[in-house]
């Protein structure tokens, strides 16, 4: 059952140096984290080095949270920044900007069931301009357009435009598997 | 094309790796290693984005979150688990709440979770201490980040310029602290600190409320499907003593709406009325009566009707009562409909208890609190004084106000006598509840103990029916709607006993029917109720109990074999005929237990044609096919409400009461609404 005590009044307690708040907050909310890191990434590998990066800047990131935005609005965009960053920092190495690489895709080939349909979202989620990938990996986790407007710093007729974009390469990948 | 959205979102669900455990623990370590170096390197040199700012209001803002910050640093990991008993803001009043079960908003397991994994984070941690240059070599995204620190900061000022009214709550929000502070000024100071952990939570009261949209929810069950008696002769359910579909159906008709098809359930809709069937004799505290007659709808077809009354005790004999008025005062209560009808139920009640009983009055908004001690059901004023202080406002702890009132309701009971919490709600358990089925436990849990849950239903608009019926079912109590005064009397009046003491737990009824008699066969109602056929000779499967004087009625629809109504046709491959005789068309057995006994009693008896079909019958019989009316279901045939109407008119009897006539008046409504 969930606690009492909210994200944001713990997010205010950490910031002024409560531990366990500090603890809490993170505990509650690290898988979420994590499950966005794979949606912008989509290699296991990479999500679990990012979630890194967001829990060791965490601490200092607090200072900042002002409380004006939802907690979880507030660390979606720190993790979504935090992607940015690695992409710009590794952008020598290929495979790290890449991302949805093939590895993750043999690992879960073994898994026949899901392989047909991995294998149709990592080329889906590989075949789209990257603002839009990143727009999606919020979109997906049911967030509402105005939600990723806010995390993303733009407008939420820019999300809603962005969606339809998406919509139109998936639907044109369909069609060009279908025609295959 | 939406779909390929959701294909997309379903796959990436699919794809989702499960976050390693390992990888978990070190990253948490890590965050704590920094947020520790951070305090450090802050406390030397604060640079702070903030501009001065003096005034009172910042001053004591900033005294609370002093307090804050050192009574939670010294807290340890028990007390932090035990600071969540902050939001029960009564102490002094709740003694149980110190005692070895504290009263925790976690369900055990996460609390036990957490804590494991606390002790390994520890463990970690010091490892991790060690292990420190070789985590410093990491610190390259630090560094990158903390770029971005200046970014966030600027951003996030501005946001806070555009969205004054955020600021004015914050700081709205320690200043409740203040008050919540000199409440418990008589208590030690870590307590005091890890109250006001919590205190920015609750939204004031002139914060304006947002109107809710109907959020009503309602059982989700198909009618029970026509069974052929060949392949599936047993049926079994467990009784159902609720009114509350009645009155919920009531309510909507009379609003002009016809009702959802969802919140008619048949069952609860006959149980609401009395009927006139014949008290048990001897020692069994009720008495089964098994009638077949024609079925109204269809001359093709059979009804059994299966009645049973249990005894009455009358009231100077009775034990004693403790109960415990668990009160929603949160916002949403705040219509006439609502609390003031609540207050003037609960009033109406009183007269009616001795002063053998006791009151305790326990409320939750917000926070939970109790509002009476335990008091002589006797001294009214006290109690009314009690009900008039309350004040709708907040939003609503439902679990945090349960644990209390069961503490309460513990702390009353006694060798002997009855102790029931008395749930009064419009249903909306919205906060500090994201599993109603950790509750279901918890209340089902404390069923154990002896202490029995009903729940009143107040208002429309975001009733959950749903969550009322399950903690009724799961709390051995009857869940009732209260939507009018009259319906307030009935409950908590005239029909006091059946809801307050009960004669008989945990009732299963269980037919055979026999195939060479019965073709084919369907429960009208009790979806809801149905039970494993297994379940039943198992005494610890709960089920339905029946109060003092309370009347049950369960109907089976049968088609006798080589009836011309029979819907499926017989197997040609089926197997040999049974070499039973068609004299008998089933066999009813009903196992109950005595109020406080483990082993279940067993009542049987054959169920044999003809019978006399009494007005009491007829009228059972034209309330089911009311309900199946309303809900549309397709067995009825070409019988419509004017028949159901002529059927009631004609078995409406003495009525002493007008519930009868109303009925007749709403199937009225109902026909007209239909149109």
């Amino acid at each position: 059952m969930r606690m009492e005590v909210t994200d944001e009044s713990l997010a205010r307690a950490a910031a002024e140096g409560d531990a366990e708040a500090f603890t809490t907050l993170l505990q509650r909310h690290y898988d979420g984290v994590f499950r966005l890191a794979f949606r912008l990434t989509g290699v296991q590998a990479e999500a679990e080095d990012l979630t890194q990066d967001v829990c060791a800047a965490l601490p200092a990131k607090l200072q900042g949270f002002q409380g004006a935005a939802r907690f979880t609005t507030w660390l979606w965009r720190v993790v979504v920044n935090a992607a940015h960053d690695r992409r710009r920092r590794s952008m020598t190495r290929a495979k790290y900007a890449e991302g949805w690489g093939d590895w993750e895709v043999d690992r879960r080939a073994a898994d026949a069931a899901t392989a047909e349909a991995l294998d149709w979202l990592t080329q889906a989620m590989r075949a789209l301009p990257e603002d839009l990938r990143d727009t999606l990996a919020l979109v997906l986790d049911d967030m509402s357009h105005a939600e990723v407007a806010e995390i993303m710093g733009v407008s939420a007729g820019t999300i809603s435009w962005r969606v339809s974009e998406a919509k139109k390469h998936l639907r044109a990948l369909r069609e060009s598997e279908d025609r295959s | 094309m939406s779909d390929d959205l959701d294909d997309l979102k379903a796959a990436m669900r699919a794809a989702m790796p499960t976050p390693d455990a390992a990888r978990k623990a070190e990253d948490i370590a890590l965050a704590r290693i920094n947020f520790a170096a951070l305090q450090e390197t802050a406390e030397a040199a604060r640079q702070t984005s903030e501009s001065p700012k003096t005034g009172p209001i910042r001053g004591v803002m900033n005294m609370i979150m002093r307090i804050n910050t050192r009574g939670a640093l010294t807290a340890t990991t028990a007390l932090v688990a035990l600071g969540l008993v902050a939001v029960v803001p009564d102490w002094q009043n709740a003694p149980r709440l110190n005692g070895p079960q504290p009263v925790v908003l976690e369900s055990d397991d996460v609390l036990a979770d957490r804590s494991e994994d606390r002790t390994r984070q520890v463990v970690e941690e010091q490892f991790a201490t060690e292990a420190a240059p070789e985590v410093a070599v990491e610190p390259a995204p630090v560094e990158a980040l903390e770029a971005e620190i200046a970014q966030g900061a600027e951003s996030a000022p501005a946001q806070q310029a555009t969205q004054p009214s955020a600021t004015l709550k914050r700081e709205q929000a320690p200043a409740d602290g203040i008050m919540l502070g000199g409440q418990v000024q008589g208590f030690d100071a870590t307590k005091i600190e890890r109250r006001s952990l919590v205190v920015p939570l609750p939204p004031s009261d002139d914060v304006y409320v947002q109107p809710e949209a109907n959020t009503e929810a309602f059982p989700d069950a198909d009618p029970n499907p026509l069974k052929v008696t060949a392949e599936d002769p047993v049926s079994t359910f467990s009784i159902d003593v609720d009114t509350a579909s009645y009155a919920v159906v009531r309510s909507s008709l009379m609003a002009g709406q016809l009702p959802p098809k969802e919140a008619v359930r048949i069952e609860e809709m006959v149980n609401y009325f009395p009927y006139d069937y014949s008290a048990p004799e001897g020692d069994a505290p009720f008495q089964p009566t098994v009638t077949v007659t024609g079925t109204p709808w269809n001359a093709d077809t059979q009804l059994v009707h299966i009645a049973i009354q249990g005894e009455n005790k009358s009231l100077p004999e009775r034990p004693p009562l403790n109960l415990v008025f668990l009160i929603d005062t949160s916002g949403s209560m705040n219509a006439p409909a609502k609390l003031p009808l609540l207050k003037q139920s609960l009033t109406l009640m009183l007269p009616e208890l001795t002063e053998q009983d006791s009151v305790a009055i326990v409320t939750y908004a917000g926070s939970a609190g109790q509002v009476l001690e335990p008091t002589p059901a006797t001294n009214r004023s006290e109690i009314l004084a009690a009900l008039d202080r309350l004040d709708a406002g907040g939003s609503t702890a439902g679990q945090a106000g349960l644990q209390q009132a069961y503490a309460v309701a513990e702390s009353m009971a006694e060798e002997g006598e009855v102790t029931r919490v008395l749930l009064a709600t419009d249903g909306d358990f919205n906060v500090g509840l994201s599993d109603p089925e950790a509750l279901k436990d918890f209340i089902a849990d404390k069923r154990e103990s002896g202490t029995y849950l009903s729940v009143l239903g107040f208002g429309r608009g975001n009733l959950d029916d749903a969550t009322m019926q399950a903690l009724a079912q799961n709390g051995n109590g009857q869940a009732a709607y209260i939507d009018t005064l009259s319906e307030a009397q009935k409950v908590l009046v005239d029909q006091l006993s059946g809801a307050l003491y009960p004669i008989a737990n945990d009732v299963k009824i269980q037919v055979e029917f026999n195939p060479a008699a019965v073709a084919e066969y369907r429960l009208i109602g009790y979806e809801t109720r149905a039970l494993k056929r297994e379940d039943f000779n198992n005494d610890k499967v709960d089920a339905g109990d029946i109060g003092a004087g309370h009347q049950v009625t369960a109907l089976y629809e049968i088609t006798p074999v080589g009836s011309p109504a029979r819907l499926t046709d017989p197997l040609r491959y089926g197997e040999a005929e049974l070499a039973s005789d068609a004299s008998e068309l089933g066999f009813l057995k009903l196992r109950y237990k005595r109020p406080g006994e483990d082993q279940s009693e067993l009542i049987e008896q054959p169920i044999v044609p003809g019978g006399q079909a009494s007005a009491e019958m007829q009228f059972a019989a034209a309330i089911a096919g009311f309900g199946q009316l309303l809900r549309g279901e397709d067995y009825l045939g070409d019988w419509g409400y004017d028949d159901a109407i002529a059927l009631a008119n004609e078995a409406r009897g003495a009525d002493a009461f007008g519930y009868r006539a109303e009925a007749v008046q709403l199937m009225r409504l109902a026909q007209s609404l239909q149109r």
